[in-house]
């Protein structure tokens, strides 16, 4: 092809790279937020401003400056991200998790009874609480994985059947536990928090805790499996060609089930670190907390990549740590979900742009051909 | 019918081609795969549109815009593929999108089976009206086909690769078929790469390259060299040299082998074949007579019902996939797209596919050293004239067949396996990767490996093959030297009829 050895404009080259991509279609979300808070008669600006609070600490209106703010929104990031990973996991393989939900609540289960049950050792307990939340999350993702590769039955399907299954199977488990009301169990003995004095200290008493440190090691672990190990290679080629992977001897039945054990053990991450992090009580959940779902956003919008993913998720818990700080300034907090949910739909331009190129080099040729 | 004259920009697949095809002729439309020859005939026919260029028929500029409006002017076409429902009858196929009915809108399928037949004998093509289409051969579902354009009214008929699905004794049948249609009045507009059919039934012969038009010839005064050439661009050798077989121990054995399709029929047959040292077998036979089942119960893509596999004397029958690839047997499939490649993946990490897990390629504790996969893919991308533009790190996916053909045979050779399964090694190529191919087996025949060929090209298999297997309706017919048997002797059992004398 004449075409691809020629230097192409940077806004071509742009528009073909996925991360780029990505950014614009933050962008464009934004824009038609701001549009929307402008039509319901509000100022953008306080919504920018909300932004840049929790951002970066810093409030324009009064020229303070509160730490607590980005600790807070690095809190927020970490079940986002995780739960980011599991779909992205998964996809990467050729999966659709739509259980990281199941999977969370899972870890949130298991980390609550090991927290309020387990032996209440310093620097051991919650160690031992987040790696059952772990082994829970892959285990319900597991039986997704095995259903799928060995009886055919749809990752779809299963998973979401087992949301719900997750969701009162806590609800069952957590009324057991010591001191439960309708609400909340006893509290967790000071051994089972997530709690790192040093983290307090810097960010002004937010809530940042050892959760930030074991989503950072599962960003370089999610990339690291990925990017470097023949798991990785195996999975990925699964992804993309399962006939032509089985066909070179991948074992494409044990890779499905593995991804989505992985995947289901990033969602439990999520969940221990949520139970043991948020409050000194264990949940007992009326509802979904909506992080697994979220994180097939965050995963789409990361482009299924580890930093895309954890830049992503960034994104959406700026945008949640925002809400109240908007709240404030007489922005409706729901502008956050209009925009996360406007984010989703732009990512389907990736497909929009692909058309635009073709159509593009067909217009090429036939100038070319003309001009002869 | 006289002048008809395009362009068709996009990928360029016909760049201002001229074509003119004169009444009650048969015109031949000949070059390689990708040339552009049916993307020229669908336009023909409104399936595309042209964007530039007319089509004048009998003088008259006409805008044809969809395959309605060439019915209408008589142009019918005779697809590759068969466009039949197999639970319909012939004539109610005939007749699909425009039924007979009767003065009460009933369907009245008497009157078009009557008329149906009185065509049928008209030229020649002994269709029962009533027979269901899956009841019938392929020879006589594509004279249904053709029963359908004369239905129609067509004047010019158009043939798409029409001899790719059939017998050698069923060419000679639609041979004389269109013989008869030429004789009766209609202009026939034949499609193919086959120089031998163009020799046998057209008249003049219109030879396309790479989307650009190279030439009008009358057939009668040019040779079939000469046409291949026009093709090619260039000097075509025909004939592949090569050295007799030395052929060793018995290292494949397939004894008594049964293998079912997806559905659970049995497609494969009670099927035994020993392939020895340094020879190459070849399996001939018409598309879909229990070919692709024979492969992927030999490759471990699909589970063997009966019978028994022996690698080196080693039962593999039940064993993986993985199993079978680290014993030795190496398989370039029938789909590469499908089972060959991993399009999104680079070149180099596609010739790491099968021994990935592996040293060198793995370290300790899994990790991979991508640096060493793309050492070895850049040897391979020069041994075997890959064009890549991007190197190794050129995605698959952006390949031309042939180049991506290449990368799976690099990837197979260079594992350097025992038995290599290969199945129709050269399907969509164009001439140049096709020689280079056929001699890259040729030499791993001659390093002493077991070569089990599956081709539906007769020509591929006389060629190259030592021995040769004739496969008919799931069952071998019959297996001889390649020097005791001719190509309609091979016919003759491709159509299912056994030869006496013959081993099997």
């Amino acid at each position: 092809m004449k075409s691809e050895t020629r230097q192409e404009p940077l806004s071509t080259r742009m528009l073909r790279s996925d991360g780029a991509v990505s950014v614009l279609v933050v962008l464009l979300g934004f824009l038609v937020g701001t549009i929307l808070v402008a039509l319901v008669g509000r100022n953008p600006l306080n919504m920018y401003k909300a932004i840049l609070q929790a951002l970066s600490g810093f409030n324009i209106d009064n020229g303070k400056m509160n730490v607590r703010y980005i600790g807070e929104t690095l809190n927020y990031s970490v079940p986002f991200i995780l739960c980011g990973f599991s779909m992205a996991f998964a996809a990467r393989a050729g999966l659709f998790n739509i259980g990281g939900e199941g999977q969370y609540i899972m870890g949130m289960t298991v980390a609550t009874v090991i927290g309020l049950l387990g032996p209440s050792i310093t620097g051991m307990h919650w160690i031992l609480a987040i790696i059952g939340a772990m082994l829970i999350g892959a285990f319900w993702g597991g039986i997704v994985g095995i259903l799928k590769a060995k009886y055919e039955v749809s990752e779809v399907v299963s998973t979401i059947m087992l949301n719900y299954v997750a969701l009162y199977l806590s609800r069952i488990i957590s009324l057991q536990l010591p001191g439960a009301s309708t609400y909340r169990t006893g509290s967790f003995p000071e051994t089972a928090l997530l709690n790192n004095g040093f983290f307090k200290t810097i960010t002004n008493n937010s809530m940042l805790n050892n959760g930030f440190f074991l989503m950072i090691i599962a960003v370089v672990v999610y990339w690291f499996i990925m990017e470097k190990t023949n798991l990785g290679f195996g999975l990925r080629a699964t992804g993309f060609n399962k006939e032509a992977a089985r066909c070179s001897g991948i074992p494409v039945v044990r890779s499905i089930a593995i991804s989505m054990a992985i995947a289901g053990a990033f969602a439990g991450l999520a969940g221990g670190i949520v139970a043991l992090g948020s409050f000194n009580y264990g949940r007992i959940l009326s509802g979904m907390d909506n992080y697994g779902f979220n994180g097939i956003a965050v995963a789409l919008v990361g482009n299924n990549t580890a930093i895309g993913t954890m830049l992503a998720g960034f994104l959406f818990g700026l945008l949640k740590n925002s809400q109240a700080l908007m709240q404030g300034k007489q922005i409706p907090k729901e502008i956050t979900f209009i925009i996360q949910g406007l984010i989703v739909v732009f990512i389907a331009l990736r497909s929009a742009i692909a058309i635009y190129f073709a159509w593009r080099n067909k217009r090429q040729l036939q100038k070319e051909v003309l001009a002869k | 019918m006289i002048g008809i004259t395009k362009t068709f920009p996009g990928v360029i697949a016909n760049d201002n081609v001229t074509l003119e095809v004169a009444a009650q002729e048969v015109h031949a439309l000949l070059g390689e795969n990708g040339a552009g020859k049916s993307t020229l005939m669908s336009i023909l026919f409104g399936a595309y549109n042209a964007d530039s260029g007319t089509i004048r028929i009998h003088g008259k500029e006409v805008n044809i815009k969809d395959p309605n409006v060439a019915t209408e002017l008589g142009i019918g076409m005779v697809h590759q593929h068969f466009k039949l429902v197999h639970n319909y009858s012939v004539t109610e196929n005939i007749v699909l999108g425009m039924e007979p009915k009767n003065r009460f809108g009933v369907l009245d399928i008497k009157s078009a089976e009557k008329r149906v037949a009185a065509l049928s004998d008209m030229y020649g093509l002994r269709v029962n009206p009533s027979d269901l289409i899956e009841n019938i051969t392929v020879g006589a579902q594509q004279r249904v086909e053709i029963l359908k354009t004369l239905y129609r009214n067509a004047n010019i008929i158009i043939f798409d690769e029409p001899t790719a699905v059939l017998t050698p004794q069923e060419i000679d049948e639609l041979i004389e078929i269109i013989r008869r249609l030429k004789a009766e009045g209609k202009t026939i507009v034949l499609i193919t790469h086959k120089l031998k059919e163009i020799k046998a039934v057209a008249d003049r012969c219109t030879v396309l390259r790479r989307g650009k038009y190279i030439g009008t010839v009358d057939v009668e005064s040019v040779t079939e060299q000469h046409l291949a050439e026009m093709m090619v661009g260039r000097a075509v050798q025909f004939e592949i040299e090569k050295a007799p077989a030395k052929p060793g121990e018995v290292v494949f054995s397939i004894q008594n082998l049964s293998v079912a399709d997806s559905q659970g029929h049995m497609k494969l047959k009670n099927c035994s074949i020993d392939v020895h040292r340094g020879e190459i077998v070849g399996i001939a036979g018409v598309d879909g007579n229990g070919q692709t089942e024979l492969l992927y119960g030999l490759s471990g893509l699909a589970p063997v019902a009966e019978g028994k596999i022996l690698l080196n004397g080693k039962d593999i029958t039940n064993a993986t996939i993985r199993e079978r690839i680290e014993l030795g047997l190496g398989h370039i499939p029938e789909d590469r797209q499908r089972h060959g490649l991993v399009s999104d993946f680079s070149i180099s990490e596609n010739s790491a596919l099968k021994n990935y897990y592996l040293p060198p390629y793995s370290k300790k504790y899994g990790i991979l050293d991508y640096a060493k996969m793309d050492e070895d893919a850049a040897q391979l991308i020069e041994q075997f004239d890959i064009r890549a533009g991007r190197g190794v790190k050129t995605s698959a996916g952006s390949l031309s067949g042939g180049n991506q053909q290449k990368a799976i045979v690099a990837r197979e050779i260079h594992l350097s396996p025992h038995v290599l399964l290969v199945a129709q090694p050269t399907r969509g190529l164009d001439v140049g990767a096709i020689e280079y191919i056929r001699h890259r087996i040729l030499a791993e025949r001659d390093k002493g490996r077991a070569i089990l060929l599956v081709s539906f090209e007769l020509d591929e298999i006389m060629n190259l093959c030592d021995r040769i297997a004739t496969i008919s309706k799931g069952a071998i017919v019959g297996i001889f030297n390649q020097d005791e048997v001719t190509e309609r002797e091979i016919g003759m059992m491709m159509a299912g009829s056994k030869r006496t004398g013959g081993e099997a």
